[in-house]
């Protein structure tokens, strides 16, 4: 029974993770119908940045805020210069651009950092008053953190100009630029916002995964079946379907298919998901006009 | 010379190459010309299925690995010939991929490249699973001998270069008849319109379907004529970025084109190795750069270049015929 319970915590620690890259996959997903398959990567590579700052002798805190300002500023530039000239290109191209994007990131943070493995520090002491026989402080903390990004992104979406705004253009691009909504620029910050909750996610995912530049591998498939579980075009569907991905993984894990073939996990969620329910269990279905 | 005869000399020059490679070069560029040849069976596949059908996949190296692993088992487990596995590993990639391919055809564009590409992250693992390990030989793989050349001039890199010739050129032609064919033309009208196509009496789900698994039969047989070629394989041989090369190759080659898949095999065997002397990054730097650019510059890859080029040239002419339709690009 403790087994299972523990199973079960960390099945919800890890799925916090999955959740936070999910929600980054939404963001981007509602405004552009696209899935960013370079989302891990500029989680990954956020990771590096904090590291890179805190070498330089930065505080865990002030290094954290000053990667989130990076991040967003580099994710709202890629939208901006790589993104936007193939917005309405076919498929094929917005796919061959984004596996393109995640080459080019994962092999720069290679060739500037190397391929051996780095630590990175937790910033939840391990004898926090939080921390348990059954979770550890930085587990107690990764769902913390992945439960106020959810809220925030529904307020930032709820009460504020510009979450109205970005609703409005995903809805309707033309109508919102008819009353004076600056769609490019709402764009651009969907995916500034995007690259933040992925840099977030790639510094709570370092302290357990260790940072290189593959970390994200792994993290992004489970991250793509928690999307498409709860929803693509859902954020509360995103981290619910990332809890639920991460459960589903350890638990799988642990008692059916063995810790060796876990990713095949994400494999059959996907495929499942697509054959059963191809807009998740919290998505609208698109109906489109032929 | 009208644009036939060009054609001919164009082809009898390629022959000529193809068969003289192996008498100049060393062994191990013998080995790699034999790689190309490979990866072009490899990439005509997915072609067909990305660039004639419309369906992106992120996975054929799953299908690569199947038809690899069928011959190193078949050869090292049952002790066949190594000649006799190839149908056998081309036949179970089909039905393979026509088993993954039933459900996929109800997913479009986006949502058939997922699960590809969860299947192409997967298959290592898979390959690793102790259950299966006893037959895949786990993370050491398997080895076994390299095959004798029966043609006594001929040493063995000669031999397997002229051996795997011998294969892709067949296939090349049965692609070629496929797609000029009936059957092509409703592979194209699927791809530009499905609903379209379905109307005009098409069945979608059937040529959807079949496409996937001709297109993993392609993929099996490269990577059966891979494990004969390198007489090894291990779960590492098959990473998701083999996957992802093969994308490449389709996109910098051009996508749509069967001479492309060629010009792209060449191009994903000999660019990482050149790329990999300046660091071990920089082959996958290039291939990242390579594919956003030729979004940008040429969408439809080095044949597509060709094309334009070769049009431009002839319109000049008085002669000329006119130019043919501008080609839609697939989506």
């Amino acid at each position: 029974m403790e087994n299972f319970l523990n199973q079960l915590l960390s099945g919800l620690a890890t799925g916090g993770l999955y959740a936070s890259i999910a929600l980054a996959l939404v963001m981007i997903y509602q405004a552009t119908h696209h899935v960013n398959f370079a989302q891990g990567e500029l989680a990954m590579f956020s990771a590096f940045l904090a590291w890179t700052l805190m070498q330089g002798g930065f505080s865990y805190w002030a290094a954290f805020l000053l990667t989130l300002v990076l991040s967003f500023i580099a994710g709202a530039a890629i939208e901006r210069i790589i993104i936007r000239p193939i917005e309405d290109k076919p498929v094929l191209t917005v796919v061959v651009v984004f596996v393109g994007l995640l080459f080019v990131l994962n092999s720069v943070a290679g060739w500037i950092y190397g391929y051996d493995i780095k630590s990175f520090p937790s910033p939840f002491p391990a004898n926090a008053w939080y921390a348990s026989r059954f979770m550890s402080a930085h587990q107690v903390g990764m769902i913390t953190v992945t439960l106020a990004l959810l809220i925030l992104v529904f307020a930032f979406f709820r009460f504020t100009a510009l979450g109205l705004a970005m609703r409005a253009v995903a809805q309707n691009p033309v109508s919102s630029q008819l009353v004076g909504i600056r769609t490019g620029w709402i764009l651009a910050l969907g995916w500034g916002l995007a690259s933040v909750i992925g840099a977030v996610a790639g510094m709570m995912a370092a302290p357990i995964v260790y940072l290189d530049p593959n970390m994200m591998g792994g993290i992004l498939l489970y991250a793509f079946a928690a999307a498409l579980l709860g929803g693509l075009t859902s954020p509360l569907g995103a981290v619910i379907g990332g809890f639920v991905v991460g459960v589903l993984e350890n638990l799988a894990g642990a008692y059916v298919v063995g810790t060796e073939i876990k990713l095949s996990v994400a494999l059959v969620i996907i495929v499942g998901v697509l054959l059963l329910r191809p807009s998740g269990l919290f998505g609208r279905t698109v109906v489109t006009r032929v | 010379m009208s644009r036939s005869q060009i054609n001919t000399a164009g082809f009898a020059a390629l022959a000529v190459v193809l068969l003289a490679l192996p008498f100049v070069l060393s062994s191990y560029h013998t080995f790699q010309a034999t790689m190309v040849i490979v990866y072009a069976v490899a990439l005509l596949g997915l072609n067909l299925l990305i660039g004639y059908n419309g369906q992106i996949s992120l996975g054929h190296g799953a299908f690569f690995a199947i038809g690899a692993y069928t011959t190193a088992i078949l050869v090292t487990k049952v002790g066949m010939p190594y000649w006799m596995t190839i149908p056998i590993a081309g036949a179970l990639c089909l039905v393979v991929g026509f088993l993954f391919g039933l459900p996929a055809l109800r997913l479009e564009g986006l949502y058939l490249a997922l699960p590809t590409f969860a299947l192409a992250v997967a298959t290592p693992q898979l390959l690793n699973y102790n259950r299966v390990a006893p037959l895949t030989g786990g993370v050491q793989g398997i080895m076994f001998d390299k095959p004798d050349s029966p043609v006594l001039p001929l040493d063995q890199d000669q031999w397997l270069y002229f051996f795997c010739l011998a294969i892709a050129i067949p296939l090349y032609i049965v692609g070629w008849n496929l797609l000029r064919a009936r059957t092509g033309r409703a592979i194209v009208a699927i791809r530009d319109h499905a609903m379209a196509a379905g109307a005009m009496g098409i069945d979608n789900a059937f040529y959807k379907t079949a496409t996937f698994g001709v297109s993993a039969m392609y993929a099996g047989i490269a990577g059966s004529l891979s494990a004969i070629i390198t007489q090894f394989v291990a779960p590492d041989s098959f990473p998701i970025f083999l996957s992802l090369s093969f994308l490449v190759g389709i996109v910098v080659g051009g996508v749509a084109s069967i001479p492309g898949a060629a010009v792209g095999a060449v191009f994903i065997e000999f660019v990482p190795n050149v790329a990999s002397e300046i660091s071990d990054a920089a082959p996958w730097a290039v291939y990242g750069i390579v594919l956003i650019a030729a979004m940008y510059l040429m969408p439809e890859g080095v044949a597509g270049l060709c094309r334009t080029l070769g049009n431009r040239l002839e319109t000049r002419r008085p002669a000329a015929r006119p130019a043919p339709a501008p080609r839609r690009a697939p989506g």
